[in-house]
């Protein structure tokens, strides 16, 4: 066996695990790594913050389906990844993060960019390790790795002490890993399988409640033959848009505090829902208790602790969600369209997603997202920031396929979009991908420009620009009579800005202008920002306000 | 409700600040928490005792088992365990008082470990409900200091149930 030092070995393991790409930030803790780095083949994104780093190889993960990997050095390097670790744990991201460590004799010590990143990141990752002695180098990224993308997936930290990275050893990447206290369930169980699909076939308004861990599952095409063989609505939240063609006529698209009126709607009349990998987010369901009232729920998600956390279910299924689907879809019974499909057909004729438009050159934020839309063909993978222009890029846009809308879900990350934007564009090379940004957000990791144009990504960057902290700004407006505390943000000149960084950058405020300036950017070969001003007090309609029930939707 | 939790555990770093930072995070009251060895050196068992109702002992039975290092969680049913705290209470008492309170201490099978002028330390085993009521009749002479380990518990074997 080749003896080789710590950093050689993290990059043989790296290897061994698939990964031909890593986003990191260099620092002393970890030069020994990058020295190993130096003549690897790995391809190494050098970002402009920690924060970046992180959100780029979750934007990774997200759009190529694979485990993202980032490397910090230690101190303010590991605790710059705080955020991105939060956020992927949220939304159960696979990554895994390698921090540096100061050398273990001086563990504890408060030596220079000491910081005890496995005891911060304890409760914001799925699991984390600290690594003082070489031995355990190979073994502990093999259980990383395992641990981050099985069951349901989550960040892993491993902390590495420097003399690690320094000292030498044989490398010996084991085979497989033993870790007895994690077993995730894979297979549902024959029983609730049973009880579900009786359920389903004897229901007479089903309706699919569809989330995130229908994507990271891969179940699309299961999902698709369920609901088009029982002719089961289906209604997605934000993290699984697109995972059922949105163009479909059983499609509801997304529910929840800014979903559509018929998806709302149906949620409210269903007599039968079926939540498959979602978990009942506060953001979705509003006040519990009127939560699809009159519905038993079947659940079936990977974890066990989803199961009633937040809400009683009648069946519940602990299994992979694609392989439960695979199990319970011989049992389903066709359908033909019946009352409810048509009572489907009716909510969305009649509460179709609107905004007003008073046919002058204002340029209405859901018209961009519309033009992009019909741009694009439907095909580009939208990211998104986090705030209005968010849930704009959600409603007014219609997705055909999983891993189409990159976002930052549970955490609700602001400065999430451009750096995770850059990582989807390299996980997804081939794809258009488009950046739907705040004037807010986008100020949060600007920095990351420097990233974009350094490797010539070509996400094209649309700046939804109306000088607000516009969702604050919203919630303002409608709960606290106006009130603008601290939500006016005057915006930088977005054309100058992405100029000194080298990037095509143009501004529009006609409604006339914006094709060509979308064709422009979008034909642009390279980077590029569309900085777009739209009514400084649009509000995002429909809303459930916060705490209320899905029926007191207001606004749409 | 109160329940007892057995947890086993893989006896590695942090193991037990996961734990503890679990019940915080998760807004979950822990009464005590009790670490100790077992027969075997590479693992830990920790007796846990919970407040909340039957939905909050699932939850965190099921977030406990999250956690990589948790093997087994086993919930202790109280009519088929032993279960035991030790406390160790210092009380103040003059040199009249002394053999009142050493025959409270032999009523309650405890001992006396320590005899100073002023006060005597008392051992003692035994149940919560014991051992809160040795306390209780001590509070009359003056607690100077106690400290309790908080439970520890095993299932019966087989036979005595």
């Amino acid at each position: 066996m080749p003896e080789l030092n710590g950093g050689e070995i993290i990059i043989e393991s790296l290897k061994k695990e698939n990964v031909d790409v890593v986003f990191g930030y260099p620092g002393g803790a970890v030069i020994n790594l990058y020295d190993a780095l130096y003549n690897s083949d790995l391809k190494h994104y050098l970002g402009r913050h920690e924060q970046g780093v992180v959100h780029a190889a979750d934007g990774y993960a997200r759009s190529s389906g694979k485990v993202g990997v980032c490397i910090a050095t230690s101190g303010p390097g590991g605790t710059n990844l705080v955020t991105g670790l939060a956020n992927a744990q949220m939304d159960s991201i696979p990554l895994v993060a390698f921090t540096g460590q100061v050398s273990s004799s001086l563990i504890g010590k408060d030596a220079f960019q000491e910081a005890d990143i496995t005891g911060i990141s304890l409760p914001i990752t799925k699991h984390n390790f600290l690594v003082t002695d070489i031995k355990d180098l190979a073994r502990t990224i093999k259980e990383a790795f395992y641990i981050a993308r099985t069951g349901r997936p989550g960040p892993v930290l491993i902390d590495l002490a420097k003399d690690v990275t320094q000292a030498v050893a044989e490398f010996d990447y084991p085979d497989r890993v033993d870790l007895p206290g994690y077993r995730p369930t894979f297979e549902g169980h024959k029983l609730q399988i049973n009880k579900a699909a009786k359920a389903i076939n004897e229901a007479e308004r089903p309706l699919l409640y569809v989330g995130g861990g229908a994507v990271i599952s891969g179940a699309e095409k299961e999902l698709r033959q369920m609901a088009d063989k029982a002719k089961i609505p289906v209604t997605t939240t934000l993290m699984a848009l697109g995972i059922y063609p949105e163009d479909q006529p059983l499609a509801l698209e997304m529910l929840g505090m800014h979903g559509t009126q018929y998806a709302n709607k149906a949620t409210i009349e269903t007599d039968l829902l079926i939540a498959v990998g979602a978990r009942f987010d506060d953001r979705v369901t509003g006040k519990l208790d009127e939560f699809a009232a009159q519905a038993d729920i079947i659940q079936i998600d990977i974890d066990p602790a989803e199961i009633g956390k937040n809400l009683d279910v009648e069946i519940p299924i602990v299994g992979d969600v694609k392989t439960v689907l695979q199990e319970l879809i011989p049992y389903i019974e066709e359908k033909e369209n019946g009352p409810w499909q048509e009572r489907i057909k009716e909510l969305k004729e009649k509460f179709p997603l609107k905004y007003e438009d008073d046919g002058s050159e204002t340029i209405k934020p859901q018209y961009i997202m519309e033009e992009i839309d019909k741009y694009t063909g439907g095909e580009a993978t939208i990211v998104t920031e986090v705030g209005q222009h968010q849930m704009w890029a959600a409603q007014f846009h219609k997705y055909k396929k999983p891993r189409q809308f990159i976002t930052s879900g549970g955490l609700g990350t602001m400065g999430y979009g451009l750096p995770a934007a850059i990582g989807a564009q390299i996980g997804q090379p081939k794809e258009k991908v488009v950046l739907i940004a705040g004037d807010g957000s986008i100020q949060m990791n600007i920095q990351e420009l420097g990233t974009a144009q350094a490797y010539n990504i070509p996400i094209k960057i649309v700046i939804f620009n109306n000088k607000y902290l516009g969702m604050v700004r919203q919630w303002q407006e409608i709960f606290f009579e106006k009130r603008y505390s601290s939500t006016k943000i005057p915006a930088p000149n977005f054309v100058k800005m992405g100029e000194a960084y080298g990037i095509w950058s143009k501004s529009v405020d006609k409604k006339s202008e914006l094709d060509s300036a979308l064709k422009e950017a979008m034909e642009h070969d390279g980077p590029a920002i569309l900085d777009v001003h739209i009514p400084e007090e649009e509000n995002v309609y429909p809303m459930v306000p916060a705490g209320a029930g899905l029926k007191d939707m207001i606004g749409g | 409700m109160t329940h007892i939790l057995s947890v086993s555990v893989l006896n590695k770093p942090g193991v037990l600040t996961r734990i503890a930072g679990l019940f915080s995070r998760r807004n979950f009251n822990i009464e005590s928490l009790n670490v100790g060895k077992t027969e075997n050196p590479e693992i830990s068992r920790m007796t846990i005792v919970v407040q909340g109702d039957e939905k909050v002992l699932e939850q965190v039975t099921k977030q406990l088992h999250k956690l990589i290092n948790v093997l087994k969680i086993t919930e202790l049913d109280k009519n088929s365990i032993v279960e035991r705290d030790l406390i160790l209470i210092r009380v103040k008492c003059t040199r009249k008082q002394r053999s009142e309170i050493i025959q409270i201490a032999d009523t309650f099978r405890a001992q006396i470990v320590d005899v100073a002028p002023d006060s005597l330390m008392i051992e003692a085993t035994g149940t919560e409900d014991k051992l809160e009521a040795l306390t209780e009749l001590l509070r009359d002479f003056g607690i100077a200091e106690f400290v309790r380990t908080g439970t520890v518990a095993l299932s019966r074997g087989q036979a005595a149930k």
